[in-house]
């Protein structure tokens, strides 16, 4: 194969087989239990394979492409492992993009296998036949054409590798259906390392110094954290770092649940709909501290008033994401976990009382401002807000909490109370409506002793609402909390603020989602009365099985605070 | 400032490579002023040579975006005075237009240029440099007729020791 690559011994001797039989044979030889798809014409033959394999390799249908590969994201976000998906050709395959490209930019390791008409029809537009290696080549991190029942081992021993190495993103494998019946001798041999590939940096030692240096000199340091925390294992380091030096820590969307959100020295999350003393202070450190994130411009706001009075220390493994936004003065490229290890004992014991001092006061600010109300409101309609709070008095905060995209994505990510790591999974960069409820199901799979809490909105609900089928027929206990205002509610609060409220295709006239769920053998109650929220909760909790939730919640209620576009992020407005 | 930079990505010899590096140049609308692919002094491993004008702030993130990419080994650019670059051009011209009193001759010593081919209707000439350079043969036999002309994309190797090392 083109790839060169180093390659362990064959787990077990070389046996004929066919390349459809390969691929549950290579699942096994890489600990791959669990998978998510949907069978066509093109892939039958690896179906019929699997068929074999269901003790070793159970398959999830869903009821829609787009929802295995939601669903494998799930998987993997809560499992650190690599997640699984198999489609069959043409509009199998296209219905994969959109996950696709959601991993990609939310670095998440998955493995995309489809199916591919014959090699003799290639290029003769076949029944299903689509391009897919070019179209899904700008969104993923590898992808290969397999046209010989040999190349397939050497195919999948690399995708797996390369998903999860490194920053980890998605790979896909496109099978012929020639090479799925071809027989040919099957050794698995796994990758090791590949010539042209990189995944992690060598750690330079000076570069942690002149970070220490930075960090100690400081007076104002402040640490913004991303995913990268989570996806090098290095909770426990970070911890530490920031508890050595007490230093203030704000995290970035998909950093949420790294750190533990009652942790004294965290003070909120980041961005557009961040908290208001880090998005305010951020103007105000000396020195930034930049871990495992990537500088989004959900985060940044106007880059060219971001931060511009600091030094900036930027450590990630990506070497692309250096100076790709933001200017670093010192970068420290590597695994985090390593570097932080690395930086750790070269950093001075601090107290930083007054900065620690002004992210309260200004936590106080916003908390009369914009939490009380949204937390614990007296009057008017149930706020997103008070639904969350429930649910993390009930819920301890041990819950995983998957969303969907728009303004209930903001609040629960907001107020949810995270007590341990891999909790929070969202679909952050791409802002793929439609992500919650297969990435629900994908996470209860994943973790199943843990209780899972999906909270959607009625817009994104109803793209991935035939889910609900795989939900029902898999019988694992998905709690979906609905947040029904009515409206596509982001997009309203935009049009209100900066469109003189011209609701330009925003109301939704919604079915009886109840009614739908209990279609499908899902339990579920609706309500809109604020006193019947803490016991409508309860009952979804206790209940064994799915249960849908349904809350009516405020029609025109906005979400603040708020970085409007093009604002600068000390610009942070909280009405 | 944008000016011309030349990129020199080395990497496996991969069938859909060429498409994966010509959308990070075309995602952030930059124009290939010309793309060059060939195996390099090591064997198995490729050299694409593409010229792009833009800033040298782009270049820098382009660079690292392209190493990213798991086939590619290295990649790094170039200023014009940094490397050493040719490209060569064809031209066919009509014999008849051409052959009368000393201009082939003329136009062969002025313009270091070659005769690759004369037939009874049609002659070859081929010349190898600068783009200006071949333009300014082309402009000079326009007035005779140029039945066809064609330039290939820019081949460079870097004038700095070293920078090539562990490929």
């Amino acid at each position: 194969m083109y790839l060169e690559a180093t390659l362990t011994p064959p787990v077990k001797e070389t046996m004929r087989t066919s390349g459809a039989d390969a691929v549950p044979r290579s699942f096994i030889a890489e600990d791959v239990d669990l998978i998510f798809g949907y069978p066509g014409g093109a892939i039958m033959p690896v179906y019929d394979a699997l068929y074999h394999y269901q003790e070793q390799v159970k398959h999830v249908l869903t009821r829609h492409e787009q929802g295995a590969i939601h669903a494998a994201q799930g998987y993997a976000r809560v499992t650190g492992k690599v997640g699984v998906v198999l489609a069959t050709s043409g509009p199998g395959a296209t219905n994969l993009i959109t996950g696709i490209a959601d991993a990609m930019i939310d670095s998440t390791p998955l493995v995309c296998i489809t199916g591919q008409v014959g090699s003799q029809l290639l290029g003769t537009d076949a029944f299903q036949e689509i391009d897919i290696i070019s179209i899904s080549m700008p969104a993923t991190k590898w992808n290969y054409q397999v046209t010989k029942a040999e190349q397939l081992p050497e195919a999948l021993s690399r995708a797996f590798y390369i998903a999860r190495s490194g920053r980890p993103g998605p790979v896909l494998i496109d099978i012929t259906k020639d090479a799925q019946f071809e027989m040919f001798d099957f050794a698995y041999r796994k990758c090791k390392q590949i010539r042209s590939y990189t995944p992690v940096p060598t750690l330079n030692l000076n570069r942690v110094e002149e970070a220490a240096d930075l960090i100690n000199s400081a007076k104002k340091p402040l640490v913004v954290f991303g995913q990268g925390v989570i996806l090098g294992n290095a909770e426990k380091e970070f911890k530490q770092l920031i508890e050595r030096a007490n230093l203030p820590a704000a995290s970035t969307l998909l950093g949420l649940s790294a750190l533990p959100s009652d942790h004294p020295l965290y003070v909120g999350m980041l961005g557009m709909h961040g908290n208001y003393a880090p998005n305010v202070l951020t103007n105000e450190c000396d020195v930034l501290i930049a871990v495992g994130m990537r500088f989004d411009d959900r985060v940044t706001g106007d880059l060219s008033r971001y931060a511009k009075q600091a030094k900036v220390i930027h450590f990630d493994i990506d070497p692309a994401e250096i100076n790709k936004n933001v200017q670093a003065d010192v970068a420290v490229l590597g695994d985090c976990k390593e570097s932080l290890q690395a930086l750790i004992p070269l950093v001075y014991e601090r107290s930083h009382q007054s900065w620690l001092q002004e992210f309260e006061a200004l936590k106080g600010v916003e908390q009369t401002k914009v939490i009380e109300q949204d937390l614990k409101p007296t009057s008017g309609p149930i706020s997103m807000g008070e639904v969350i709070y429930q649910v993390n008095v009930q819920t301890d905060g041990h819950a995983v909490l998957v969303t969907d995209v728009g303004q209930h994505q903001m609040v629960a990510s907001r107020y949810t109370q995270f007590k341990q790591s891999k909790s929070n999974i969202t679909s952050g960069g791409l802002g793929t409506m439609g992500f919650c409820l297969p990435a629900a199901l994908g996470a209860k799979l994943g973790a199943p002793e843990r209780e899972v809490i999906a909270v959607i909105g009625d817009g994104g609900f109803q793209m991935t609402i035939q889910e609900l089928g795989a939900i029902f027929q898999t019988k694992v206990a998905v709690k979906i909390i609905i947040l029904n205002n009515s409206f596509l509610g982001m997009v309203r609060q935009w049009q209100q603020l900066f469109f003189d409220k011209r609701y330009s295709s925003t109301e939704m006239e919604n079915p009886d989602f109840v009614a739908i769920a209990k279609g499908y053998g899902i339990e579920g109650e609706s309500i809109s009365e604020r006193e019947n929220l803490p016991a409508a909760v309860s009952e979804m909790l206790q209940h064994d099985g799915s249960y849908l939730l349904e809350v009516h919640v405020g029609q025109e209620d906005n979400v603040f605070p708020m970085v409007p576009t093009g604002a600068s992020v000390s610009e942070i407005r909280l009405e | 400032m944008e000016q011309a930079y030349t990129l020199s990505i080395f990497s496996e010899n991969s069938v859909g490579l060429l498409n994966r590096i010509t959308s990070i140049l075309t995602r952030r609308h930059l124009n290939i002023d010309s793309i060059n692919s060939s195996e390099s002094e090591s064997s198995g491993i490729y050299r694409f040579t593409i010229v792009v004008k833009t800033t040298e702030a782009q270049v820098k993130k382009l660079v690292l975006q392209l190493e990213k990419q798991v086939e590619v080994m290295k990649a790094v650019y170039h200023t014009d005075s940094d490397t050493v670059f040719q490209e060569i051009a064809l031209y066919k011209i009509s014999t008849k237009s051409i052959s009368e009193g000393n201009l082939v001759e003329k136009l062969i010593r002025d313009n270091n240029a070659r005769i690759l081919s004369v037939e009874s209707d049609f002659m070859i000439i081929e010349k190898t440099g600068h783009k200006e350079e071949t333009q300014e043969l082309l402009d000079f036999l326009s007035p005779y007729g140029v039945l066809e002309f064609v330039r290939s994309g820019r081949v460079s190797v870097i004038k700095p020791m070293g920078e090539l090392e562990g490929i």
